[in-house]
């Protein structure tokens, strides 16, 4: 009994711990939404301010507060990542079942197309496709979306093509069950936890890709407090000692990216069957 | 309906031991046929090949003279497996294996193969690996005992049970298949069982 009743609070913690990280980053969403205006509004009687009470991050050369700044630029990079890991998730889904039901041809061809983009360096085709569509908020959402999908898709096709000989699904064949019965009964419910914490993994690499490509100044247009700016215009204050210019916002941004692999690693465990009596 | 492997030979993968060597069977619908071999024999790749899991490498499985490929909907020969921990899907609760049986929703005889199976209402809401092997076993069976099933295929499916268990089951099923004109091609080590189940045994060896 005292056996069951440890486990069961790891699974309690766990969940916890889960609230947490999730109701963070959801405040920062939040206040960076209310924020925006603050954000931009400059003060040169309070400019290069060192980190203090009234200014935690301190100030830029403009008195703009570094704190507002860095949150609305990661709120904007919480919600890229979400647009985009979904949107890369979606396709991952859809071709590893396309895969398994549109026959050998189509899984051939998204075989391929899966080598091509896991082929081509990463940020290469991210900053070509960003590029292609004109850079600023749908440059980066299509760059990211379409470079993040492979490697999900390739775990998924792999698993259909595991299913497909599974005993299970031969008989639903004998049975005389359609092809579209066999993936969405069969196939979907043993993807959706690969689905769900593919997804949820997505988050962290879309956000830091979208904060890279700004800081290269192929992203979001330099108006725009996104931490890849605030990070690629500190660079030019660095030298001049305005450490805290640099250090918070990527603090902040290094926190965010852990916390969403947190938040995939332990959905992945909750949602293991196996695990459910923990 | 009368089922029939014609001088079938099967080796698995391109290399490997030939498993079956011309072998041919025929069973008919009210025919009940036990199948004894050593292990290793290709007892469970001969029911394969007749359920139309494997195609055979050389010769053919006909049913009513037809190429058994060419049934594409519902397969008239079912088989059930030795495990039945395979051949349910664990991430779906176990009402969905009884759905898949060939009956309308609401069908009499859905609900009296439930009932003479000993299915209970509660096990339908779970999930496979919350009943035990000899409940899971229950499911498969109803499963492939369709309406349109005329031949039913066993390979070793009480193997895993105890005796009161294994009896309740074998009863059950000369009965519905009896009653129904079902030919069966059974699988077991145990000739004591095939000889009080089928009218006719057949040795691989």
């Amino acid at each position: 009994m005292t056996g069951t009743k440890k486990t069961g609070s790891r699974r309690l913690t766990m969940l916890v711990l889960l609230a947490f990280a999730v109701v963070f980053l959801g405040a920062v969403v939040w206040l960076g939404e209310i924020w925006q205006e603050e954000a931009l509004v400059t003060d040169f009687t309070r400019k290069n301010l060192a980190p203090c009470q009234t200014h935690p991050f301190g100030t830029d050369w403009m008195g703009r507060d570094m704190f507002v700044r860095t949150v609305t630029g990661l709120s904007m990079s919480i919600r890229i990542g979400l647009l985009t890991a979904c949107i890369s998730a979606g396709i991952a889904f859809l071709m590893g079942l396309a895969a398994a039901v549109m026959g050998r041809l189509a899984d051939g061809i998204i075989g391929m197309l899966i080598d091509l983009v896991l082929g081509i360096p990463h940020m290469l085709l991210l900053i070509l496709i960003s590029f292609a569509c004109g850079r600023g908020f749908f440059g980066v959402v299509a760059g990211v979306s379409l470079t993040h999908w492979a490697s999900l898709a390739r775990l998924l096709r792999g698993e259909v093509l595991q299913l497909k000989e599974s005993q299970y699904v031969k008989i639903a064949e004998r049975l005389g069950k359609g092809r579209f019965y066999v993936a969405f009964w069969h196939m979907a419910p043993n993807l959706l936890p690969q689905f769900v914490t593919g997804l949820i993994l997505l988050f962290p690499h879309a956000i830091l890709h979208e904060a890279s490509i700004t800081f290269l100044g192929f992203g979001l247009s330099p108006e725009q407090p996104a931490v890849g700016n605030i990070l690629s215009e500190s660079m030019r204050y660095l030298v001049t000692g305005k450490w805290w210019l640099a250090l918070f916002p990527g603090l902040l941004l290094v926190a965010a990216v852990l916390l969403f692999h947190y938040i995939g690693q332990t959905a992945c465990r909750l949602i293991d069957p196996g695990s459910a009596h923990e | 309906m009368k089922l029939e492997a014609r001088e079938v030979s099967f080796r698995y993968g391109s290399g490997g031991r030939r498993v079956l060597d011309r072998v041919s069977l025929t069973v008919e619908s009210k025919e009940h046929i036990g199948l004894i071999a050593p292990s290793g024999f290709g007892k469970t790749t001969l029911l394969k090949l007749l359920a139309g899991y494997e195609r055979p490498d050389s010769g053919e499985v006909l049913l009513d003279g037809r190429p058994l490929a060419e049934f594409e909907d519902y397969c008239p020969v079912q088989m059930i497996w030795q495990h039945p921990e395979l051949s349910v899907n664990p991430r779906r609760r176990l009402k969905t294996v009884l759905l898949e049986a060939d009956w309308e929703k609401e069908a009499k005889d859905r609900a009296r193969i439930e009932g003479e199976l000993g299915i209970l209402d509660e096990w339908k809401e779970r999930y496979p690996a919350e009943v035990s092997g000899g409940e899971l076993q229950r499911f498969c069976i109803a499963r492939a005992l369709g309406r349109r099933t005329k031949i039913l295929l066993a390979d070793e499916i009480t193997t895993m049970l105890d005796l009161v268990t294994q009896g309740e089951i074998w009863s059950f099923l000369r009965k519905e298949l009896k009653q129904r004109e079902i030919g069966l091609v059974a699988v077991s080590h145990s000739p004591k069982l095939l000889e009080k189940v089928c009218s006719r045994i057949v040795r691989l060896d």
